[in-house]
């Protein structure tokens, strides 16, 4: 054997380093208490829920202007500023002065207060709408809001590692590994989905036994509006519609019981604000027994007669709940509520055993493939092939290797592109190999042959790389998801292989140069050079 | 073991490249053919949509799966095939729903209640608009690639291999999206993924074979284009058979063994692996001739270039000796 070289020494270092790091990510289906880093299965392989999500941003548009419209409407009754004909339509707040004295007060006044609103005058009629920049402002706010919301509400629902991150400039990506059921799948989505508006309301008694005669547009003129119960949709309600408090006064929400039996309820606390509101309307409300309604989501799910005053923000909701549906909506309503409702643009559901499928054919695809290779390589060239085979070995795991330190996800394409790389991986070999054949048949020596073989294969073999993995990169850069996992995959196996490919077997030859027989090349090479040729 | 032996006689490639160009522009215009009348068959990927795959406790009853699916108007069009096996089918419908909590599985799975015992193993469900831009991204990434690819080339060549791999390039990726029209197979991610492998697995044969003509023109005595096509070819058909061969049976393996998902995805490889050696050997090179390459230009700019380098280095071992 000849001296250790620093090729052997590196590869070597290489090969180590690859075995260690990927063996928590090989152990990770037989022993799942294997600490060290690694490779993250995707969703299409360990099953799971991924959606892309959109934030409907116009409805977070129309509530900012609707809540411009009531802070104009209050400023203007403040200064006692006589107007009509308020209303929010087409995206705009439009009044009309009654006297004409009043404008540069209003004029002053809009601008001290509405600072990003553009406000267009036509005699005494006042147009306001959003500007560019609030309106840009309060959609991006809606969509990070939605994430951090729904990423609040994963987080507590308990799963293991979901992911919410916002994709693009609008779109939410959601993924949540290790679902088991449709059933658990569609409850996560139902948690997703909550619009978790709460709201306190009083119940309009004066008009309330009129209320199964009324219209909509009825109920709207007295200031009112006709909700249905969250249990029997045929029992409505007739509430103020302005509030007596919102969600955004609540501070906590946890699953309780009733005293005397186990019927799960909602216990929440109010805010300093709140319990103050809350408060002074159960004291008026108290001596006429007057009834205030718990909404949620446009649903009345309680309306007790107040009884006493209360103090101290501790309220409940009670209703038919069943113990998960009480758990989830106690998490939307500490999660707070979405600005504006989501919906799906894209959605992927892989069940746990067609994942395990995708893993079995794909291995079963890697490892047929892979002896394949090495049992051909080795006919055809020998312990020529063998040395390719080495380091075919140690590009394997390599990629693993590198995979797990980055904590790289594995796809079912990124397993599709490792089976790639295999067959791709020992073409720098066959390269290498071919010029030392014909080297030799030229009648080099083995030192001279290998060094001019090696030399004569590089620049093929670094041009030929280079621009596979151009195509690789782009590929990263453009795709979404699975096929990212593909293009990684395939990137690292084609940097991994010129470590492996050109440097280790580069090595490994220099070292075992002095035990080649030049009169067994057959055996070495795959060759047998007639006499003539020399 | 030896297949192409060393004192191979060279082959006469060029003499037979009319004859082969001719075919190469017939396939290709066959492919062209297919790509306007019969036209990609689009997946949820990029048309947008659901496929749901449901699996049986023993087998399917696809026919009383079809009946109850066209009573709902909302799945009248909504195909239903055998996935992989007896006992379990994909269904394929246009429609999609905006609805996170309710949404078209669940819609399916009431519906399919009363035929039998079955699982829904996985749903995949594509908005319209998600679809096009997938398909704006896909066509984006094949541009920069070559655009990155010619840059490279031309770089390290010359701007006439660049151009003759790009165009062998283009062949043999029209050549297999016209299969994909031919079979109607469905086009989803994992397929322009391997359009994007053959790109890259094209390439590579190409630009071995350049290198080794480049190589040629460095150090074969004559001047004849042709003369050093043929037997650079002829020196890297070991090569580009042996590397053709091994990922054409990886591929095979993945395409007989890999499951019912990555079929689209190898069958579109295994087209692209044979197309792409074949133009790698037939093609690209004939390419190289039609566009004028002419070797005493390039031994010429190769010379100048080595005459500058040295120049520079002569100056800057002046420089180091300090004489300047």
């Amino acid at each position: 054997m000849g001296k250790l070289n620093y090729r052997v020494v590196v590869f070597l270092f290489a090969f180590i380093f690859g075995v260690v790091f990927s063996i928590p990510s090989l152990m990770q289906s037989t022993d799942s208490n294997t600490t060290g880093k690694k490779i993250t299965l995707g969703l299409d392989l360990q099953g799971g829920l991924h959606m892309l999500l959109s934030v409907k941003t116009e409805v977070a548009l129309e509530s900012k202007l609707k809540s411009i419209g009531t802070s104009v409407k209050y400023n203007l009754e403040d200064e006692d500023i006589i107007f009509e004909d308020l209303k929010i339509s087409d995206g705009k707040v439009v009044f009309e002065l009654l006297d004409k004295d009043d404008a540069p007060k209003v004029d002053k006044l809009l601008q001290d207060k509405f600072k990003e609103v553009t406000i267009k005058k036509d005699a005494l009629v006042y147009e306001m709408t959003l500007s560019p920049e609030l309106a840009k402002k309060t959609e991006q706010h809606a969509i990070d809001q939605a994430v951090d919301t729904i990423r609040n509400r994963l987080n507590m629902f308990g799963l293991a590692e979901p992911t919410v991150a916002k994709q693009g400039k609008d779109k939410i990506l959601v993924e949540v590994p290790g679902i088991k059921t449709a059933a658990d799948e569609q409850r996560i989505r139902a948690l997703i989905a909550k619009a978790a508006h709460l709201q306190m309301m009083a119940v309009d008694e004066d008009r309330f036994n009129r209320l199964y005669s009324m219209t909509d547009a009825e109920a709207k003129q007295y200031g009112d509006v006709i909700l249905p119960d969250v249990a029997d949709n045929r029992t409505k309600y007739l509430l103020y519609s302005i509030p007596i408090l919102d969600g955004s006064m609540l501070t906590d929400a946890q699953v309780g019981y009733e005293k005397n039996g186990n019927r799960p309820l909602i216990n929440f606390s109010l805010n300093g604000q709140g319990a103050k509101i809350f408060g002074d309307f159960t004291e008026k409300a108290a001596p006429t027994k007057a009834r205030m309604a718990v909404v949620l989501d446009g649903q009345v799910y309680t309306a007790p007669h107040v009884q006493t005053r209360i103090g101290g923000g501790g309220v409940q909701i009670t209703g038919d709940f069943t113990p998960e549906e009480a758990h989830d909506i106690a998490i939307a309503l500490r999660s707070g509520a979405l600005l504006a409702p989501v919906q799906v643009e894209e959605k992927r559901s892989v069940g746990p055993s067609l994942g395990a499928d995708s893993i079995k054919a794909s291995s079963i695809a890697l490892i047929i493939g892979f002896v394949m290779v090495v049992i051909f390589m080795i006919i055809y060239y020998g312990m020529a092939g063998i040395v390719a085979n080495t380091a075919l070995i140690a590009n394997l795991f390599l990629i693993l290797a590198i995979m797990s330190l980055f904590g790289a996800t594995l796809t079912l394409p990124g397993m599709a592109g490792i089976v790639l790389t295999v067959g791709m991986a020992v073409d720098a070999n066959v390269i290498i190999n071919e010029r030392i054949r014909e080297l030799l048949h030229e009648g080099a020596s083995i030192t001279k042959a290998i060094e001019q073989g090696y030399n004569n294969a590089f620049t093929a073999i670094w041009d030929a790389n280079v621009t596979t993995l151009i195509a690789a990169v782009v590929l990263y850069a453009y795709g979404t998801g699975p096929i990212k996992g593909f293009a990684l995959t395939i990137s690292i196996g084609i940097l991994a292989s010129m470590l492996t490919a050109i440097l280790g077997t580069h090595g490994i030859y220099q070292w075992l140069t002095p035990k080649i027989d030049k009169n067994r090349l057959g055996f070495w090479f795959g060759i047998k050079p007639k006499k003539g040729e020399k | 073991m030896e297949v192409f032996k060393y004192n191979q006689p060279i082959i006469g490639f060029m003499a037979n490249a009319k004859k082969v160009g001719i075919f190469s522009v017939v396939m290709v215009l066959t492919s062209l053919v297919l790509l306007m009348t019969k036209g990609l068959n689009y997946g949820i990927d990029f048309a947008g949509g659901t496929v749901i795959q449901v699996k049986y406790e023993g087998n399917a009853p696809i026919e009383d799966v079809r009946k109850l699916l066209q009573k709902e108007k909302a799945y009248e069009g909504a195909s239903v095939t055998f996935f992989g096996s007896d006992d379990e089918i994909a269904i394929r419908t246009k429609s999609t729903s905006k609805d996170v909590d309710v949404d078209v599985s669940d819609e399916i799975r009431t519906i399919l209640a009363p035929t039998g015992k079955f699982k829904i193993r996985g749903v995949d469900m594509v908005g319209p608009a998600v679809g096009d831009e997938l398909r704006e991204q896909g066509l984006l990434a094949m541009l920069f690639s070559i655009i990155g690819i010619l840059i490279y080339i031309s770089f390290r060549f010359e701007w006439r291999f660049a151009l003759a791999s790009v165009m062998a390039l283009m062949h043999d990726v029209t050549i297999a999206l016209g299969s994909l029209a031919l079979f109607q197979i469905d086009v989803n991610l994992p397929i322009l993924a391997a359009i994007l492998t053959i790109l890259g697995y094209s390439l590579n044969d190409t630009v071995i074979v350049f290198d080794r003509i480049r190589e040629g023109i460095r150090n074969i005595k004559s001047s004849n284009l042709n003369e050093i096509i043929d037997e650079s070819v002829t020196r890297t058909l070991s090569r580009t058979t042996l590397t053709s061969l091994t990922t054409f049976f990886v591929v095979l393996t993945l395409y007989l063994f890999g499951g019912e998902i990555l079929k689209g995805f190898s069958f579109t490889l295994l087209v692209g692996v044979v197309v792409g050696t074949y133009s790698s050997i037939f093609v690209a090179s004939p390419i190289l001739m039609w566009l004028n390459f002419s070797v005493s230009e390039f031994r010429a700019k190769e010379a100048a270039a080595l005459k500058r380098e040295k120049e520079k280095e002569k100056q800057r071992a002046m420089y180091e000796q300090g004489t300047m």
